[in-house]
């Protein structure tokens, strides 16, 4: 890892920023400077903060990885706001460790965001090592099979999109 | 305003309010802390999605004018919501809150143990 400073480290961020700038002001060309300003300059500043850039490689696989967790959220609400309206004690609560393949930090965040949105399941925990994350599920009756949906669905797009490993 | 919009909005209002109340009963009724946190992670999706989108089509009629500031709502509540709900939920952990959920595998607390050990 080098310590010189890029210029612009996070082209990504700088993008999202830039957007997230005009959106909450106006699509005027004055907002679109000073927006791109500050979407050069914070990254810049604070760089030495992420020493890793988030790359993503697939973005086509990124926009349909939203959509199919988006879909996942709304299945998952109904069915959970059924299980709140059932009867409580038949519910299996139970805590699982999720192996994680993945190493990268905001890779491993982003996983655990999308387990906590989606309702049913709420990441609690990551193990020191940054190798197991320990989720609470809200009713579950077949952990293998939970653990290896959240793996397959997940964390193999995510693995792909994000993390690409020279073999 | 056109009727099917007044209709629209109020359907994804009240849509949004129902899971907004559904996570709150869940909240209250739910036996354990831990089961009590799925409660708001339902009010932060659907509850507050079903709203912003009555939001962004009334505010869209009214203004003649395509409006997604909302939509910024939705993004920062996704990244900042699950990213509390994980400290509560590790927080509790640590402290070995009373729960009835069974363990698989190894538990943090271990973990931790070893780790000072060390």
């Amino acid at each position: 890892m080098s310590h010189k400073k890029r210029i612009i480290p996070h082209p990504v961020l700088s993008l999202l920023m830039l957007i997230t700038w005009m959106v909450l002001n106006s699509f005027s060309p004055g907002h679109f400077l000073l927006g791109t300003f500050l979407a050069l300059l914070i990254p810049y500043l604070v760089q030495d903060f992420w020493p890793n850039a988030v790359k993503v490689h697939k973005p086509l696989h990124l926009i349909w990885y939203i959509i199919k967790v988006t879909g996942d959220i709304m299945v998952a609400n109904f069915v959970v706001a059924k299980q709140i309206l059932g009867p409580s004690d038949k519910l299996n609560a139970a805590f699982f460790d999720i192996p994680l393949e993945i190493e990268n930090d905001f890779t491993i965040s982003v996983l655990a965001g999308t387990i906590s949105l989606t309702p049913g399941t709420v990441s609690a925990d990551l193990s020191p090592d940054r190798k197991r994350l320990i989720v609470h599920a809200l009713n579950v009756n077949d952990i293998e099979a939970e653990i290896n949906l959240i793996k397959q669905r997940y964390e193999q797009p995510l693995k792909e999109i994000f993390e690409c490993y020279p073999q | 305003m056109p009727l099917w919009v007044e209709v629209t909005v109020s359907v994804f209002l009240l849509f949004g309010a129902f899971f907004a109340l559904v996570g709150s009963i869940g909240l209250a009724k739910l036996p354990d802390f831990f089961r009590r946190l799925h409660g708001p992670t339902k009010a932060t999706t659907l509850g507050v999605g079903g709203m912003i989108l009555g939001s962004m089509l009334y505010f869209t009629q009214m203004e003649h004018q395509f409006q997604f500031q909302e939509l910024l709502i939705t993004l920062f509540l996704f990244i900042t919501a699950p990213a509390s709900a994980h400290i509560v939920a590790k927080a509790a952990l640590h402290l070995k809150v009373q729960h009835k959920a069974k363990h698989t595998e190894q538990q943090p607390e271990e973990e931790q143990d070893k780790e000072a050990d060390s």
